[in-house]
């Protein structure tokens, strides 16, 4: 009876664990794309401009989903313009073409669709969900946001006074300082180190012509990646990828990024009398394309992946109490890559955690996952595709641009039982030791540590 | 932005329906055939069949929240949710997460202050095991002593989490407690700490034996299954639970006459820009006259439901005295249901300004109403929300299972697109003059630690 959307407020047994709330602006965190099934039918489409996408034809449900990607966000923000990126994504439905911002959100409402823009490190994404009787004039509306966004000084000023007003509204926030200083510790002087929402002082410098220039840069056909789910064939779709794509430049022009591993052996403490001491732990991570990223991911699983069953669930919540979600995720960027652990506990046992955490990690470090775990681990992964990774239209668009993205291939889904079954114990147990064996970056938010504590 | 979707959908994935599109799409499924049946021990089920994806969703609802707990036993319908994990005479503790995790399947469990749910989502061909376990453990739990006080140490920890460290639902948790003078709603689902101290096995095993029964419980079962599979496991699981006493009504203590305003500050030195909520209690879907939720649904969505919202276009984009503002209505309760609005300054605007400002769009809502094209957006909107829900299978079994949780029947829901049709402007207006009452609302500020009184 409820409108579709509006919940209760539940109280969940578990849910985004405090690691993921830190870490979030900080770490692209891999959803490990490990399709179950070969009968995922996914066509790769090639328009006669030459757009490709991959589209995945469904009419069950009425609906088109659109999601798309242009490679390269806030780590190509100028120096001393830091937010550039990210301020454009929110100027995407304030006009475009001929429209201004009043008329063009009207239009999108009068469509039916719902459209966004979301600006991250590595690439400026984009998402339009409509009604496949009203297609045309949506997908008419995406193509005036992609190709003419006017930029218009009202609703840049509008904007950036929001986000001025976000940033100021954490100043005083322990975590965001935190995750400021985390990453400022982590990465150095490279861009991930920035804030991609920039500062009240870089976002003052950003002009519209600097926001005009941008969008030159990184919306070309060279790094745009598209993924389509619903009621539309792949001959229609292939005209659609024109009319919307089209007459993008041909090449974007990205400022080259270097890889960066994050500087560890070194605590970060931001004190406040918190009752909660928040407790992060960064180790060596592992690209994406190694080799062994798969013997890593099911370590990490029996490590802390796995919600309720991992190591560190059983020895800090269900032996100790201690934590009410403890957990380690591989994070990877396009340009850097960790291994994160964390846990929430009372102030008064953050000692204990902290040393019930690194114990769990030195002997995950020392001896590997046993059989039984690596092979629970491997049963979970291949059974949990179609449920992780495939939930929806949406979900389903957001894999497609995912695999593109991540070069994985076409025929991904039918190797990836293979390279998940081939892991062996000692190929999981080196994993362990290669990323675990290091002394960690760690970030303690809490009150200041008593003497002889 | 990518980072943060991805480590929710890892988190609660559980709700997500996996959509893996079969060779051949069968052009002629639709979602809209719902089944409902119950057992003779009065377990009621809902079926929605959807084969797009080899994967099905179950779920099962108590119809038990926070709101049915005892006066200083707050937190125990929390309590005794994580506790269903501990195991039963049949399945130790761990079991039946562990061969959830062996297939690759999502569980988890959550508490309102009116239901309880658990959820799994895995292969059909797993549901037989899923519906096993679950039934086992509707009347086999076993709670030892040795349990409790770590658990007990983990909800708290979760308080600290979720309210303690925070100074917003610190703010939230407080504002909560004086809209509602007499109701249980007042009180935190996550419970009170010092009650939540003395929380014990017999609380919970009192609790549980009362409340979980299948005469009190919803099951839902969404996804690549038929009603006749359901009802067939159904029968050899949850139809060998025997019946349970039969629960009085949920009468809860119902809210006084409010005719006072009333406000709660929280001052925090966390916090660096001021912001304010107002609340009012209101009819909910449950016990509002006819087309009254309707039309609150629909003045949430017309004054502060999104950019296009009067709240969104005056403060934030004609005046650009707000950072932020909006509205909600949550009309999913079993008893009064609740409106709110909010308001964050930009600049050198004064939180004051931006509350009058909200104040004053009500008022105008209140004595001219809206315009036609404003409630035909509104609507358009809802019903086009409930196309893309069907999208969603864990999400429809949400809708279900909450709707059925509270008193709610399927037939209301297929009805509710052509009962928001109904809803005219003048009963738009009428809600916002009778229901959004200064004098009877509650606001709550939250404030830097040095700044001066709003007032």
């Amino acid at each position: 009876m409820k409108s579709p959307d509006s919940e209760g407020r539940p109280v969940s047994r578990l849910t985004i664990s405090a690691l993921a709330v830190l870490f979030a602006a900080y770490f692209l965190v891999l959803s490990a794309l490990q399709p179950a099934r070969a009968d995922v039918n996914i066509q790769e489409v090639t328009s006669a401009g030459g757009i490709k996408a991959w589209l995945v034809e469904d009419y069950t449900v009425p609906i088109v989903t659109v999601r798309f990607i242009f490679r390269g966000g806030s780590t190509q923000d100028p120096a001393g313009k830091e937010g550039l990126v990210n301020l454009m994504s929110g100027l995407f439905d304030e006009g475009a073409g001929d429209l201004d911002s009043d008329a063009f959100q009207l239009a999108l409402d009068d469509a039916g669709a719902e459209m966004g823009f979301n600006a991250g490190f590595d690439g400026m994404s984009g998402t339009m969900r409509m009604l496949a009787d009203k297609r045309e004039a949506a997908l008419d509306l995406l193509r005036l946001a992609v190709n003419e966004p006017r930029f218009d000084q009202g609703p840049i000023d509008r904007i950036r006074a929001q986000i001025v007003a976000s940033i100021a509204a954490r100043s005083r926030d322990p975590e965001t300082m935190a995750g400021i200083a985390f990453a400022q510790a982590l990465y150095g002087d490279h861009p991930y180190a920035r804030r991609s929402e920039g500062t009240p002082e870089t976002l003052a410098a950003i002009t519209a012509d600097d926001l005009g220039a941008m969008h030159r840069r990184l919306f070309a056909r060279d790094n745009l990646i598209v993924g389509v789910v619903g009621a539309i064939d792949a001959e229609t779709l292939k005209q659609e990828l024109d009319r919307v794509f089209g007459a993008l430049p041909a090449q974007a022009d990205l400022a080259a990024v270097p890889h960066v591993k994050p500087k560890l052996d070194q605590v970060v403490r931001i004190d406040y009398p918190l009752p909660q001491t928040q407790i992060q732990l960064a180790y060596p991570g592992i690209p994406r394309k190694d080799p062994d990223f798969f013997a890593a991911y099911l370590m990490n699983y029996a490590l802390g992946g796995s919600e309720f069953t991992s190591r560190l669930f059983q020895e800090v919540r269900e032996k100790r109490g201690l934590a009410y979600s403890p957990g380690s995720s591989l994070a990877n960027r396009r340009y850097s890559e960790a291994l994160v652990v964390g846990a929430g506990t009372a102030s008064d046992n953050a000692t204990e955690t902290l040393a019930v955490i690194r114990d769990v990690v030195a002997r995950m470090a020392a001896e590997g996952p046993t059989d039984a775990e690596l092979l629970a681990a491997k049963r979970y992964l291949l059974g949990s595709y179609a449920i992780n990774n495939l939930d929806s239209s949406r979900a389903i668009a957001e894999t497609l641009v995912q695999l593109q993205l991540e070069e994985l291939g076409i025929d991904y889904i039918e190797r990836r039982s293979e390279m998940i079954n081939s892991v062996t114990r000692e190929a999981a147990a080196e994993a362990a030791r290669r990323l675990l064996s290091a002394e960690p970056a760690i970030l303690i938010i809490g009150p200041e540590e008593k003497e002889g504590n | 932005m990518q980072a943060l979707s991805s480590i929710i959908r890892r988190t609660t994935a559980g709700f997500l329906v996996g959509i893996l599109l079969l060779a051949a799409p069968a052009l002629a499924q639709e979602t809209g055939d719902v089944s409902t049946f119950t057992l003779d021990n009065g377990l009621q089920v809902v079926v929605i069949p959807d084969h797009r994806a080899p994967v099905v969703t179950h779920m099962i609802w108590y119809k038990v929240g926070s709101a049915d707990e005892k006066p200083g036993e707050s937190g125990i319908a929390h309590f005794l949710e994580h506790l269903m994990f501990k195991g039963t005479e049949k399945h130790p503790a761990g079991e039946f997460s562990a061969r959830i995790a062996e297939i690759g399947g999502n569980e988890n469990a959550f508490t309102t202050q009116d239901y309880t749910a658990y959820y799994q989502q895995v292969a059909p061909e797993a549901l037989p095991m899923v519906m096993e376990f679950e039934a086992d453990r509707m009347r086999g739990l076993v709670l030892t002593d040795e349990v409790i006080a770590p658990e007990r140490a983990v909800i708290i920890e979760e308080r600290r989490m979720r309210v303690d460290n925070d100074p917003g639902a610190t703010l939230m948790e407080e504002v909560q407690a004086t809209l509602y003078q007499n109701h249980p709603y007042r009180l935190p689902v996550i419970g009170w700490l010092q009650e939540m101290q003395t929380l014990d096995r017999g609380h919970a095993v009192a609790f549980y034996e009362r409340y979980y029964v299948p005469n009190n419980a919803v099951l839902v079962v969404t996804g690549d299954v038929t009603s006749e599979k359901v009802r067939e496991l159904a029968d050899q699981t949850y139809g060998m639970v025997a019946r349970g006493s039969d629960l009085p009504p949920r009468t809860r203590p119902q809210e006084p006459e409010q005719d006072t305003m009333r406000t709660v500050t929280l001052r925090d030195p966390r916090v660096s820009v001021p912001s304010f909520q107002k609340q009012w209690v209101v009819p909910s879907y449950s016990n509002g006259g006819k087309g009254e939720a309707e039309a609150l649904d629909l003045l949430a969505e017309i004054l502060g439901g999104g950019i296009r919202s009067r709240l969104y276009q005056q403060l934030i984009v004609k005046t650009g005295m707000a950072a932020s503002a909006g509205a909600s209505y949550d009309g999913g309760a079993l008893d009064d249901g609740r409106f709110a609005i909010y308001g964050v300054p930009r600049g050198d605007a004064s939180l004051e300004a931006v509350e009058k400002a909200a104040d004053a769009e009500i008022a105008r809502i209140a004595s001219e109403g809206v315009s036609e094209d404003e409630l035909r957006r509104a609507k358009n909107r809802f019903v086009r929300g409930m196309i893309f829900a069907r999208d969603n299978q864990a999400g429809m079994a949400r809708i279900y299972g909450s709707t059925l949780a509270t008193g709610g029947t399927v037939e209301d829901l297929a009805e509710w697109p052509q009962r928001i049709e109904a809803v005219t402007v003048g009963q738009v207006k009428a809600a916002a003059a009778r229901w959004l009452d200064q004098s009877r609302s509650v606001t709550g500020y939250l404030l830097p630690a040095s700044e001066g009184d709003p007032q």
